[in-house]
């Protein structure tokens, strides 16, 4: 089921005018942020379909750039999110694609700090609720529900010592997903949880053996 | 958990409870969080939507200054005594509006299923409040009954204009309020869906053709017949009228109505009244960039 929660039908709590176009499109960008670790220097946004044809109408360049400032979905300085975003620094450049994307409100970001790049695609599903399809062209599910991403080199054991620190701490998984491109390369593991996973278990998993990141989602 | 309207249903009757409850008990088993700490969170929701819709009553105008005020001028009509559709349904349709308005202007609001349609399960909600006299749990509970509803159509259908036009917006949105309207006002479970399914037949096919791809027009005034459509359907519901297609087959049909409608009329602001010489003109004058199409339909007045 793509909605699990009545609070994904009644809320969210946002800024208007669109909840796909300008709340799941603040939350995107979060997310992308989010991934990033940092606020990033540079971010080119490029918006297919629906978001490509009406982004300026709907806020949605302003809601992903304050999701790449971390601004939640209500937050009233959305509107002035692009002079915040030039004030602290952030280059940002705006792309409309013609290519008709499988889900017609579709966005691609790529941020860049320096050597540190990251690109990042999403698609807003309607009410505000958000899935990432795509990660460094890891293709993946990644919804807003809680969730660990953990990158590691693609070896014997590693999904199931992860697992395993998961299950001593009873934490249930909900849907998980491995992917990678070459066999023995890196390799990405997505994690949806029933409950919230604490500092202490995310320390644990990092100091795993061939684990080299591991990044927990907002909601 | 719920798949469809008619487990839905069932599991209110069988457990002799409110729809809300329903919600309410899947919630917390979905959520892991306490039944306080699920009703509180609603809470906020609903003090977000009487907040918006007083900024509304009050007045608002939108950026483009494509919106506004509207919620005002019904409300001043209301008041003149000479109202002929009734005040209770009016009062609906200016609450409906008050908080499009807001949404518009950039506003806080609570979206209910999306910003779009954020009008209707507050605007009947505040409306119908003044004459069944809810406590603030029953009101609370009303959001839960729109939600159980919402939720259905979301998982097997949409709520989202852009891929299933304004029928799954304002749409969902109408039938979730006409529900929640039966259920406060003492109606059954079954009678809840009726009164959805009889709203959500009068809304399939509508289209979201949003002039300039703003949120703005005719996305307000949609919502005010969004309320007035639940308003009436419930009434109907209430009255012991059935629908002769079962809820879950109306949306299942809005569902593949939304899949054979072109691109054009899905939230792209390309066609329907977003495409019409005057939808046209006002995009142009918003963005001060004036499309291929605008052009031909200055040479074709001309000439």
């Amino acid at each position: 089921m793509k909605y699990r929660s009545a609070f994904d039908i009644i809320g969210p709590i946002m800024i208007g005018p669109s909840s796909s176009h300008t709340a799941g499109a603040a939350r995107i960008g979060r997310v992308a942020r989010t991934l990033f670790e940092r606020q990033p220097r540079k971010a080119v946004i490029s918006f297919y379909g629906s978001f490509a044809k009406t982004y300026k109408g709907h806020g949605t360049d302003l809601a992903i750039v304050a999701g790449l400032l971390d601004f939640d979905t209500f937050d009233e300085r959305i509107p002035d999110s692009l002079k915040i975003a030039e004030q602290s620094g952030m280059e940002v450049i705006f792309k409309t694609e013609d290519a008709v994307p499988d889900h017609p409100n579709t966005v691609k970001i790529n941020l860049y700090d320096g050597d540190i790049q990251l690109e990042v695609i999403g698609i807003s599903i309607g009410g505000g609720t958000i899935e990432i399809t795509e990660i460094n062209s890891f293709k993946l599910k990644l919804s807003g529900d809680p969730a660990i991403l953990v990158i590691h080199e693609d070896r014997f054991g590693i999904i199931s010592s992860v697992t395993s620190i998961l299950a001593k701490y009873q934490i249930n998984i909900g849907h998980m997903e491995v992917a990678r491109k070459e066999k023995g390369e890196t390799a990405i593991m997505v994690i949806e949880v029933d409950q919230k996973i604490e500092d202490k278990i995310i320390e644990e998993l990092k100091k795993l053996q061939n684990v080299t990141r591991v990044i927990r989602m907002v909601e | 958990m719920f798949r469809n309207v008619a487990e839905l249903v069932k599991l209110a009757e069988q457990q002799q409870v409110k729809i809300a409850e329903i919600m309410i008990r899947q919630e917390i088993e979905v959520s892991g969080l306490s039944r306080e700490e699920i009703i509180a969170k609603m809470d906020e929701n609903l003090t977000v939507m009487e907040k918006a819709i007083e900024r509304g009553l009050n007045g608002v105008k939108s950026q483009t200054g494509l919106t506004g005020g509207d919620a005002v001028l019904l409300q001043n009509y209301i008041k003149s005594g000479r109202a002929l559709s009734g005040n209770l349904l009016l009062d609906a349709v200016s609450k409906a509006m008050a908080t499009n308005e807001v949404n518009a202007a950039m506003g806080i609001i609570c979206a209910t299923p999306t910003a779009g349609s954020a009008g209707v399960v507050p605007g009947t909600l505040f409306a119908v409040k003044n004459q069944l006299n809810p406590t603030r749990k029953e009101m609370i509970e009303y959001l839960f009954t729109a939600a159980a509803f919402g939720f259905v159509i979301a998982n097997n259908a949409s709520i989202s204009g852009a891929a299933g036009g304004c029928q799954a917006e304002v749409g969902s949105a109408a039938g979730m309020a006409a529900a929640s309207i039966v259920e406060m006002a003492g109606g059954t479970p079954k009678q809840a869906a009726e009164a959805m399914a009889i709203t959500l037949k009068n809304m399939l096919g509508l289209v979201c053709d949003p002039v300039a791809g703003l949120v703005e027009v005719p996305c307000v005034k949609r919502n005010a017949m969004g309320a007035s459509n639940a308003m009436t359907a419930a009434d109907m519901a209430l009255a012991g009228i059935t629908s002769r297609i079962p809820c879950d087959e109306v949306i299942a049909a809005m569902y593949s109505i939304g899949q054979s409608m072109p691109s054009s009329l899905r939230e792209t602001g390309e066609g329907g009244l977003a495409a019409t010489p005057t939808g046209r003109r006002l995009e142009a004058e918003i963005f001060g960039e004036p499309k291929a199409r605008l052009a031909d339909y200055l040479v074709s007045r001309d000439s």
